[in-house]
């Protein structure tokens, strides 16, 4: 089993979701990582939520940089460790430079809410090896400021090294200007750092990860990162046991444990 | 000391809020107008700081934290000492 | 001295000073005349429409908290209750409608979570005036934005309600908001602030002069003026209140609170006087120690303020710091302003000064209650005299007249702008007849709808009240829940007109008998009068908000077609009723005539039949039919699957075309079966007494209806696709030049 850390800013409102995922449907060890900690609590991978830390008044993401626990996050990411950004997660990354470039409002200026197909570029990483390249993903988004922005000669190297790991597209896996609901330049709706262990993405996976809510398609980036760690921990050998899944409370455990 | 701080998107950047507000002002008759770009204003008031200290410190300031230097761009003026 | 203007200036009339005189022995201060003003405006003190919303059936086998508190709770077993309540917020919104309807989503979430709930989904039910009008566009953009900007941010999801149009908003929109939360059934907080000698803790945002007398604004007519009364509104901040949330459930979790509510609508005054006087205790407070936005406020400004994202709690001393320091890792202020006393006054100090000294009982609970007159509106015998125009020869042009009708049209404009999903109990997405939550870890779900047809109640209170409750509960039946309880916002015009009393007393007499049909308590809600603008008065405006339950959450049918070659299946009626549709509004422009009958034992068993069905696993596709009639029904459920799928529907009834297709008649839900199910269906409704037949197919990429022999539409679905989906979005695209 491997331990994921879901941090929680002031803001975050996908946090219980996200950690509802990990350790109820996924079966890993799951634990909140608080914005005021020093202390990332040995997990394996850490995973920024969505929501709106500090309101996003300023800018999305823009304050939540400034954290302490941010300064634990940027050791872990030198050091190899896995990042994992969804959504405000995502843009807490560009804005932290943990990832390269920027965020913009949707093209249509309004929350989008909505499903999305996103289509996989690069299977070779540690958060979609579980998947094919070119396979097509439902999976919600649920933003104001989606947009993807980088600079002409960024771009250029994004593509050049097989940073973009997913795309918006259609149903069949076309990328197309009504599928890229956003406006994100080339369709980018995840990228990956050079060294392969900071991810961003605006779907959120969490919200896809159980057939009673309509897709289970998010799983494949769980599935990808805890497939991954396994190996790398388990000497190349794939763990067989799946971990027991654990009794789900409905209500969320009140935060209040740090 | 009250200074004022001016962040805007880039030229090279798309900004579809001001082309937003420049579409309604011409379709209430201002063709006049031939640009609009918008931004965001700051108003900060400072203390126990010298001019050229403050000068030294809000460009920092804007470049660090108000403004995401990727799409935006800032300029700032001292409104009073 | 208090003089006649002044008296206006806070709504008073002169019996009612007369009364706070007597009550208190002596004449109040300004600032006392301030709280009993809002205390005894219609929006706090319910004063035209209390002896009348004693009729409501208040009992229940789920419930376990009614009216009078700061929301309904229901025990939905497993040791869960759900809290819920809607309110309106329809002035502020035609005044500012970005903050007005956010702060509107942040009042009634904090009603949930001061109980102790965790807010897990909110709904609207918003009218406005006609969308090709500017005007109202603006203030529908602006509302929604508000709704999105507020919600999205906290961290609730937005999941269903419903969006009309109709002249008769258009000075006057309505933005009724509703919430629900869960919490542990033994965790539930009351607004009681028992023990003197506890601590008075003040938390949350700071306190400004924003709002004041939105109370009182609420129980007042617009006028010209009002376009002035800006400063007047409060501006939300969501960060703070998600902030708020998780400092107040983390407290309550920890046992540090004896009574929490909210400051509202009359701020510090309603939370203060409220809470002592439900606990039959006093409280003593010190305005000083209230953290202020703004300098040099007086006593009458901090206790009227309305600043939004505050609570007042009441904690044992020995709590008090372990709260604050759950509230500073949060970063908010828990301020001890006073303390709770046994004398029954509210006594409020500023400067060394005593400024206020009244009893609390007298502020909270004697609120002259009026018997107002009532007299029916004379445009009633008009209004329903109808004569039926001639049959359109081209039903299947009406037919994609009314799919483009925003009344009916695609909704998706508005809650893609929401977002529904967060929390990850979404099941439903919005657009369904009722939105669905699964509970984590339970096989049981939640069901939750809004319903009101303002038209029917304007032709007729009485049975326009009847409907909205029993087509809550149909729309609730289609999800296969049963109906628990009941929340309900009641909007009107000036209860001072017989006629706008007439329709409120009949209507909450329609909803008190449909209640007590339906077998379920009136849990609270919220009424909203002088919905009026230049003496214009909104139609008489219901809307119910209806929970249910949902034994099993796999067996939840979907809203819209799933495969081809699947069989259609009627339940109830159609019967040639035209009255107050639709159809004769947007085509012939009549608001006229007598709406659908009810009968309510039928209603039941078509209700009762769905249900069964669908939890018997026998249904695919359940959809209620409502504004359109049957074939806009049959429409939607073309389009609201993962992909469209047409259908071929055959009719032999011997009515009008035009009332078989668009009429509204009551207790019809539309099954959609495998074939090898079919036969079981049938013979359940025959069991059941109710009456039910297979009407066609699914599948192909046409809609088709036959009536006797004869084709009477043949629609690409593409095309009645595109007017359905694009009506909405079309009137908001950006013109580029």
């Amino acid at each position: 089993m491997m331990k994921f850390g879901v941090v929680v800013f002031p803001g975050s409102n996908c946090d219980y979701d996200t950690f509802h995922v990990l350790q109820n449907v996924m079966g890993q060890e799951t634990v909140f990582l608080w914005h005021k900690d020093h202390d990332l609590q040995g997990v394996d991978c850490v995973v920024l939520p969505g929501g709106f830390s500090y309101g996003d008044y300023l800018r999305s993401g823009a304050i939540a940089r400034f954290s302490p626990i941010m300064r634990e996050i940027k050791k872990f990411a030198d050091s190899g460790g896995l990042i994992l950004g969804i959504c405000n997660g995502f843009q807490i990354l560009l804005e932290a430079g943990l990832l390269p470039g920027a965020m913009l409002r949707n093209k249509n200026l309004k929350f989008l809410c909505q499903q999305v197909n996103i289509r996989i570029e690069n299977n070779r990483t540690a958060f979609s090896g579980a998947g094919k390249k070119g396979q097509v993903l439902r999976i919600p988004i649920a933003h104001f400021d989606g947009n993807y922005y980088a600079p002409p000669e960024l771009l250029s190297e994004l593509e050049k090294n097989n940073q973009i790991v997913f795309r918006y597209c259609d149903r069949k896996g076309q990328l197309t200007e009504e599928a890229n609901v956003n406006g994100s330049v080339n369709s980018i709706a995840g990228l990956i750092n050079r060294q392969g262990n900071v991810l961003g993405m605006m779907p959120h996976p969490e919200r896809a990860s159980e057939n009673i809510l309509g897709s289970e398609d998010g799983k494949v980036i769980f599935r990808s990162l805890i497939d991954y760690l396994e190996k790398k921990k388990g000497t190349g050998k794939k763990k067989t046991v799946r971990a027991v899944r654990p009794a789900v409370s409905p209500l969320p455990p009140l935060i209040g444990t740090f | 000391m009250k200074v004022r701080i001016l962040v805007s998107l880039k030229e090279s950047v798309l900004d579809p809020q001001g082309q937003t507000v420049r579409n309604a002002l011409h379709t209430l008759g201002y063709h006049q107008v031939k640009d609009v770009r918008q931004g965001k204003v700051f108003e900060l008031e400072l203390e126990g700081l010298n001019r050229q200290d403050a000068e030294k410190i809000i460009p920092e300031i804007s470049d660090r934290v108000l403004a995401n230097p990727i799409i935006e761009k800032f300029s700032w003026e001292i409104m009073e000492a | 001295m208090i003089d006649a203007k002044t008296l206006a200036d806070h709504n008073l009339t002169r019996e009612e000073y007369d009364l706070i005189v007597k009550l208190i022995g002596r004449e109040p201060n300004l600032t006392e005349l301030g709280i009993f003003s809002v205390m005894w405006s219609e929006h706090c003190g319910y004063k035209s429409s209390r002896v009348h919303l004693k009729k409501f059936p208040t009992r229940g086998k789920h419930l376990i908290q009614g009216p009078g508190e700061n929301a309904g709770v229901m025990d939905i077993g497993d040791g869960l209750a759900v809290v819920f309540k809607i309110e309106s917020h329809n002035h502020p919104s035609y005044i500012e409608p970005y903050q007005g309807a956010a702060t509107g989503v942040g009042g009634i979430l904090r009603d949930i979570f001061t109980m102790g709930a965790r807010p897990v989904a909110v709904l609207d039910s918003l009218r406005f005036g006609p969308i090709d009008e500017p005007r109202n566009r603006s203030i529908m953009d602006g509302v929604v934005s508000g709704i999105s900007g507020y919600g999205n941010s906290f961290g609730v999801p937005t999941v269903g309600g419903e969006v009309y149009f109709n002249d008769c908003y258009a000075q006057n929109p309505l933005v009724n908001v509703c919430c629900l939360g869960l919490a542990r059934k033994d965790k539930l907080f009351l607004a009681r602030a028992h023990g003197p000698g506890n601590a008075v803790i003040y938390v949350g945002a700071k306190t400004g002069r924003d709002g004041i007398h939105g109370a009182t604004m609420a129980s007042a007519e617009f006028g010209e003026e009002t376009e002035h009364k800006r400063p007047n509104v409060q501006v939300g901040d969501p960060f703070k209140e998600k902030l708020l949330l998780e400092a107040c459930l983390e407290a309550m979790s920890r046992n540090l609170i004896i009574g929490i509510q909210d400051m509202g609508a009359a701020g510090l005054t309603c939370s203060t006087t409220e809470m002592a006087a439900k606990a039959g205790t006093g409280m003593e407070i010190n305005l000083d120690l209230v953290p202020q936005r703004e300098a040099g406020m007086n006593p009458y400004e901090i206790m009227l303020s309305e600043s939004q994202e505050r609570m007042l709690i009441v904690a044992e001393p020995d709590k008090v710091e372990e709260l604050q320091r759950i509230f500073n890792k949060w970063d908010l202020d828990a301020v001890v302003i006073g303390k709770v006393t046994g004398d029954g006054q509210l006594k409020a100090y500023f400067q060394g000064q005593l400024v206020i000294d009244i009893p609390v009982e007298a502020v909270v609970d004697l609120c002259p209650a009026y018997r107002r007159p009532a007299a029916t509106p004379a445009f009633l015998k008009k209004a329903t005299r109808l004569r039926l125009p001639e049959m359109p020869s081209d039903l299947n042009q009406v037919f994609l007249q009314l799919l483009a009708s925003p009344n009916i049209a695609d909704k998706e404009w508005v809650f893609r702008q929401y977002d529904h999903m967060v929390q990850v109990n979404t099941m439903v997405l919005p657009g369904a007849d009722a939105a669905v939550l699964r509970l984590k870890g339970l096989k049981k779900g939640l069901a939750i709808t809004l319903d009101g047809n303002s038209l029917y109640t304007y032709l007729n209170p009485r049975k326009g009240g009847q409907i909205a409750v029993a087509e809550a509960c149909r729309n609730l039946a289609c999800a296969g829940a049963a109906p628990i309880g009941v929340t309900n916002c009641l909007n009107f015009g000036n209860p001072e007109k017989p006629e706008v009393m007439w329709q409120f007393k009949q209507a909450v007499e329609g909803i008190a008998e449909a209640c007590r049909q339906f077998e379920i308590p009136v849990t609270g809600g919220n009424v909203s009068f002088y919905n009026e603008t230049e003496g214009k008065a909104v139609y008489p405006t219901p809307v119910l908000g209806i929970i249910g339950l949902v034994e099993n959450t796999s067996l939840v049918p979907a809203a819209g077609f799933r495969a081809a070659g699947e069989t259609i299946i009627l339940l109830g009626e159609n019967k040639a009723e035209l009255g107050g549709s639709e159809y004769l509004r947007l085509v012939f422009s009549e608001e006229k005539g007598e709406p659908p009958t009810l009968n309510f034992e039928k209603e039941k068993r078509v209700q009762e039949c769905c249900r069964q069905a669908i939890m018997a696993g026998l249904v695919r596709t359940a959809h209620d039919l409502s504004e359109g009639g049957l074939a806009l029904a049959l429409a939607e459920c073309s389009f609201k699957g993962q992909r469209r799928i047409g259908f071929q529907v055959k009719l032999n009834d011997a009515i009008r075309t035009d009332a078989l297709l668009f009429g509204e008649s009551q207790s019809r839900i539309i099954l959609v079966a495998r074939q090898k199910n079919v036969r079981k269906i049938l013979a359940l409704a025959r069991k059941m007494k109710v009456p039910a037949r297979i009407i066609g197919q699914t599948g192909g990429r046409k809609m088709v209806i036959w009536h006797r022999k004869k084709k009477v539409i043949d629609q690409p679905l593409d095309l009645g696709f595109r007017a359905w989906k694009n009506a909405i979005p079309d009137y908001f695209k950006i013109k580029k030049n």
